[in-house]
């Protein structure tokens, strides 16, 4: 058994945890006090990862940023960057998968904080970025927790769309889950059990984590 | 000198009907809005806050202009310098008593003024959930005045509260609003409790004033 499938995957959990931290909390704020129509569209759309195929996803990703194609060939020439088979691809891949996880958990934790402590914040002068360090981040701990850890579990777990668009590059695009598939396909079920076995202690360890914090939380 | 003038469609269930609203008022004095529930007293202190926005008016406090639909003027909330005491006193749980008028007002000399004004001195350490309600009361009042507001907006203050407790800090809002000599707007649906504190009273009866009267104390 190898250390550089969990070395990616938990590389992976923490990228994809870090961009979908900052990206959702805009979003989900907007979107908790949306009073528009359109709110529901972006919902749907951000929850489509839910319902849709990870390997579906993950060939619309990979027939996107594939050097062949226009968007893959411009980001290359532009920016010297390359989404697939490379650790940046899986990463947009879990960042796409993930993005419910996060999202749903934040635009909860946002809307549980009372619109009338905001409006306080801001009847005493404090704009919206410092209302929203100093005000709703401290009273939505239990929803910041809840992201994170289910969208780094889903992460470091995640499967189809990160094979489709990242392949199974050793020790760039090769994750836990992919080793496992790796083994099982080579019926070498000693090593595939002994990753699965790792993977799902980590993952019970995780959830164990969060479930205690929130109890914890809900004390105070 | 406080003036105002609004205009704005209420909607109330599938009925709506209009606020319309206007007064002015000398500065340091107590204003009392009375009213049944419905008659659009929160909103006429929203607009003020201005975290509602009239359909039409102005709101001039001083030689400010903070609203006026004529001209365009619409003064954000953050920097039109109220005091506002919501009727649930929206108080910070994740901060203490003088955490809460600390985060208004970073004078830590002032907020202990305050906190002295308000009696809460024993209390500054503790969390919201630790309160009373008459403690939550003047954590919400304390934390208003922080700012040295130019109005101070108070929604039905007293209305948390037992009836007793309701008296006692009825007596002592006046008397801190004297001690501060900050202009001020009551929203009650008590009768009795506006005339008794406020030096002079409107009523507001589905968005419109009723009768206007200066209890000229």
């Amino acid at each position: 058994m190898e250390a550089a499938p969990f070395l990616v995957s938990l590389r992976l959990g923490a990228w994809v945890t870090a961009i979908l931290l900052a990206l959702c909390f805009p979003l989900a704020w907007a979107l908790a006090r949306a009073r528009g129509r359109w709110a529901i569209f972006i919902e749907s759309l951000a929850s489509l990862p839910l319902v849709l195929s990870p390997t579906v996803l993950g060939f619309y990703l990979l027939a996107a940023f594939s050097p062949r194609g226009q968007l893959g060939a411009f980001l290359g020439s532009a920016f010297g960057l390359r989404l697939t088979f490379s650790f940046e691809g899986i990463v947009l891949g879990g960042c796409v998968s993930g993005l419910p996880f996060m999202l749903n958990a934040l635009k909860a934790g946002i809307s549980g904080v009372s619109a009338g402590i905001i409006e306080a914040s801001y009847s005493l002068g404090k704009g919206r970025i410092e209302t929203a360090l100093r005000v709703v981040v401290p009273n939505m701990k239990g929803a910041f927790l809840a992201g994170v850890v289910t969208t780094f579990a889903h992460a470091i777990g995640e499967f189809g769309i990160v094979l489709m668009i990242g392949g199974s590059v050793p020790g760039v695009t090769r994750t836990v889950s992919i080793a496992v598939y790796e083994r099982v396909e080579a019926l070498d079920f000693t090593g595939a059990r002994a990753y699965s076995i790792i993977l799902v202690a980590a993952s019970y360890v995780t959830v164990l984590a969060l479930n205690t914090l929130q109890r914890v939380e809900a004390r105070r | 000198m406080l003036g105002f003038s609004f205009a704005k469609l209420l909607r109330a269930g599938r009925q709506s009907f209009a606020l319309e609203v206007e007064y002015s008022l000398p500065e340091g004095a107590f204003l009392g809005v009375r009213g049944p529930s419905g008659s659009g007293k929160t909103t006429l202190v929203r607009c003020m806050a201005g975290l509602e926005r009239p359909d039409a008016g102005y709101l001039r406090v001083g030689p400010e202009t903070w609203y006026d639909s004529k001209r365009r003027i619409d003064v954000p909330p953050q920097l039109r310098n109220v005091g506002l005491v919501p009727q649930d006193y929206a108080l910070f749980p994740n901060m203490t008593v003088l955490g809460n008028i600390l985060y208004a007002n970073s004078d830590r000399e002032h907020a202990l003024e305050l906190l002295a004004l308000t009696r809460l001195e024993g209390q500054a350490r503790l969390f919201p959930r630790e309160l009373s309600g008459g403690q939550r009361q003047r954590t919400s009042l304390a934390r208003a005045l922080a700012r040295r507001p130019s109005i101070l907006l108070l929604d039905e203050p007293l209305s948390a509260l037992d009836e007793e407790l309701r008296e006692e800090l009825g007596d002592e809002l006046r008397r801190i609003q004297r001690a501060t000599g900050v202009t001020a707007v009551m929203v009650s649906h008590s009768g009795s409790e506006t005339s008794r504190l406020c030096d002079e009273v409107i009523e507001l009866r589905r968005g419109r004033l009723d009768g206007s009267r200066s209890l000229l104390r």
